[in-house]
């Protein structure tokens, strides 16, 4: 039998009952857009955790003020800034250490001319950028003889550029942070969203020195909530924890037994964590998407033995006039195929449409990648076959004279 | 009436049980006959006779417990299931009593269907379809379906498919069961110009003695046996 002959047989049979066609196309349709979406969900949530961690830079430690826990009460880290400069720039000149930058945050109004802004307001170092792997997209980043002396300049963020002065060109102008007049020297470059889902682009920086006098008004006495660390290598990472630990504990002069003042922790095994509970959670999506998709076909493999069953007296007549088992055999075959791929493709649409709509409406970065198509439609046409195989076996292992008694 | 050649149909004692509750039932006690090329046989006998049974067998359906059956010279009675779906579709066209038209199917798609299983291809099938339908005077029907027509059509429509693939042999089982009685009169009148003109053997079973009147011979089951074999020369003698 030519197959062409085959599909036009299949093609007859299903649309002769296009309700039954449709309901039994409808559960491979919904498993196959579960599985397009889940899949574009799982890999936009990927690729947004990546971007994240590679703007968040590298091999990084962040010390914060304050213990965890403090004699089995737990104290919010940073509730009691521990951590000086001084601090900061002996960690720096520790081995297996690039860069070590003290940080102060607090929040600010910033105004210019008559725009204002409130925005996160961080005193700093140079290192900070070092450490962030933050360049300056125009003018630069503050020197450390800024710091020392205290400057009034601060770089600022491309959210906040764009908000406080428009198209103007920000650098040399001059913005009022708490009533204190301070220069833009530089706009930083725009790294977007961070692992918690802040704007990280919505920012400023000023020095240290200059944050405390003229933000913080000396209320924290030139200490620092924390301090973030970058080592050399992640391999270096172990050696320059226990470092910094035992450098902070001698500065601090924290005796044997008693309670750290101060917190270390691995930013980049956090990340890495996040990284891997994405793909968990991505997987765990295709994983029970995937199961509708089997339902779907266990939904036509319903249906074809009900076909079979209904057809049982058309199949007589066909092996009567000449059709071999492997002709019935291939006709239900076909039949199951043409579902599970009919239905595949408007599965195909409606994932593919779905996964748009949840990018435009909740912002999400989805990608529909070519593997998932390819999976998708493979698997339905594993399904088809499989699931499609025993309903065709049982029509062509019919006996045709009692398939022609049947009614 | 037989000729010298080689008989189209040959049996010899051919035997068919069926397993049941009680043990096994012979529906077929030993029968040996000849049918040759161009004969229109008439197969009588109550249900139950073996009738039935018989031409299952004659029609490649199901294979003899014993005894041989030789379709065209060729021993058919041990070969496969796809050899005999083969021979049933070049060899051999069915006329039944309840039509067993495909409903969802045209006329012309119908009667293409055998020509489909020979492999031909779309267009062929096509036209000589029409032209079967044409034979029985229906081609100007050959799109509607079989439910659109009436039961003396259908039943052309069907002796047009079981003559699509152009057998040598034509299997007719109670064609005129559900008809009336000048339909039915029609049907045989065209079996016998069928048989007459193009030389097709034609074995039909009926229980209806005037039906019967058609064909040149008539074979009589009971009980699984033949006990009746006689032409129609010698009835009227």
């Amino acid at each position: 039998m030519i197959f062409s002959s085959l599909i036009e047989t299949a093609w007859h049979a299903l649309t002769a009952h296009r309700m039954r066609s449709f309901l039994t196309m409808l559960g491979m349709v919904i498993g196959v857009a579960a599985v397009i979406l889940m899949l574009a969900i799982g890999q936009g949530a990927q690729a947004m955790v990546r971007s994240a961690i590679e703007s968040m830079g590298s091999n990084l430690f962040i010390i914060m003020s304050g213990a965890t826990s403090s004699g089995g009460a737990r104290i919010a880290s940073g509730s009691a800034p521990t951590l000086t400069l001084e601090d900061a720039d002996a960690i720096r000149a520790l081995p297996d250490i690039v860069a070590a930058a003290p940080v102060t945050p607090g929040g600010a109004q910033l105004i210019y001319g008559g725009v204002n802004w409130s925005t996160s307001v961080y005193g700093t170092t140079p290192d900070y950028a070092v450490v962030r792997d933050w360049t300056v997209a125009s003018g630069s980043f503050f020197n450390e003889a800024d710091v020392r002396r205290g400057a009034r300049v601060v770089v600022i963020g491309d959210v906040v550029a764009r908000e406080l002065f428009g198209d103007e060109d920000p650098v040399g102008k001059i913005i009022r942070i708490k009533q204190a007049p301070f220069e833009v020297i530089g706009v930083l470059a725009a790294k977007g969203q961070s692992l918690d889902g802040r704007d990280q682009d919505d920012t400023v920086m000023v020095p240290f020195s200059s944050a405390q006098q003229k933000i913080f008004s000396g209320s924290l006495r030139n200490r620092a909530r924390f301090i973030m660390v970058q080592a050399v290598s992640e391999k270096s990472m172990d050696n320059a924890e226990a470092a910094i630990n035992d450098l902070l504990r001698s500065r601090h002069r924290i005796q044997a037994g008693q309670d750290d003042d101060f917190t270390v922790r691995n930013l980049t095994a956090i990340a890495e964590t996040a990284a891997s509970t994405t793909r968990i959670m991505s997987l765990l999506l295709g994983a029970i998407a995937a199961i509708s998709l089997v339902v779907g076909g266990i939904g036509i493999m319903n249906i074809m033995l009900v076909s079979v069953t209904e057809r049982t007296r058309e199949i007589g007549i066909r092996m009567a006039i000449g059709a071999r088992r492997r002709d019935v055999l291939w006709q239900f075959l076909i039949e199951a195929l043409t579902l599970s791929l009919i239905g595949c493709g408007i599965g195909l649409l409606l994932g593919i449409g779905g996964a748009w709509l949840v990018g435009s409406l909740a912002g999400l970065p989805v990608a529909v990648t070519v593997v998932s198509v390819l999976l998708a439609v493979g698997v339905s046409f594993l399904i088809g076959v499989f699931f499609g195989f025993y309903p065709a076996r049982r029509a062509a292992g019919l006996d045709p004279i009692e398939a022609l008694r049947a009614q | 009436m037989t000729g010298s050649a080689a008989p189209l149909i040959e049996v010899v004692g051919l035997e068919k049980d069926y397993p049941t509750g009680a043990g096994v039932f012979q529906a077929l006690r030993g029968v040996s006959l000849d049918i040759a090329e161009g004969e229109f046989v008439a197969i009588m006998g109550a249900s139950g006779s073996g009738k039935s049974t018989f031409m299952n067998l004659l029609g490649c359906l199901d294979r003899p417990t014993r005894g041989i059956y030789r379709l065209g010279g060729q021993e058919v009675s041990r070969l496969s299931s796809d050899r005999l779906a083969a021979l049933r579709n070049r060899e051999i066209g069915f006329v039944f009593q309840g039509f067993n038209l495909l409903p969802k199917l045209s006329a012309l798609d119908n009667v293409a269907l055998p020509l489909l299983y020979a492999g031909m291809d779309r267009e062929a099938r096509r036209q000589q379809a029409q032209s079967m339908l044409a034979r029985v005077g229906l081609d100007e029907r050959s799109h509607h379906t079989p439910l659109q027509l009436s039961g003396g059509q259908q039943q052309r429509v069907a002796i047009a498919r079981a003559l699509a693939s152009r057998p040598r042999l034509i299997l007719a089982d109670e064609p005129t069961g559900n008809l009336d009685s000048e339909t039915s009169r029609q049907v045989m009148d065209f079996f016998s110009q069928l048989n007459r003109e193009e030389g097709i053997t034609l074995v039909l079973v009926t229980h209806e003695a005037d039906i019967a009147a058609y064909a040149q011979r008539r074979i009589r089951f009971q009980d699984g046996r033949v006990v009746e074999d006689q032409t129609h020369a010698e009835a009227v003698a």
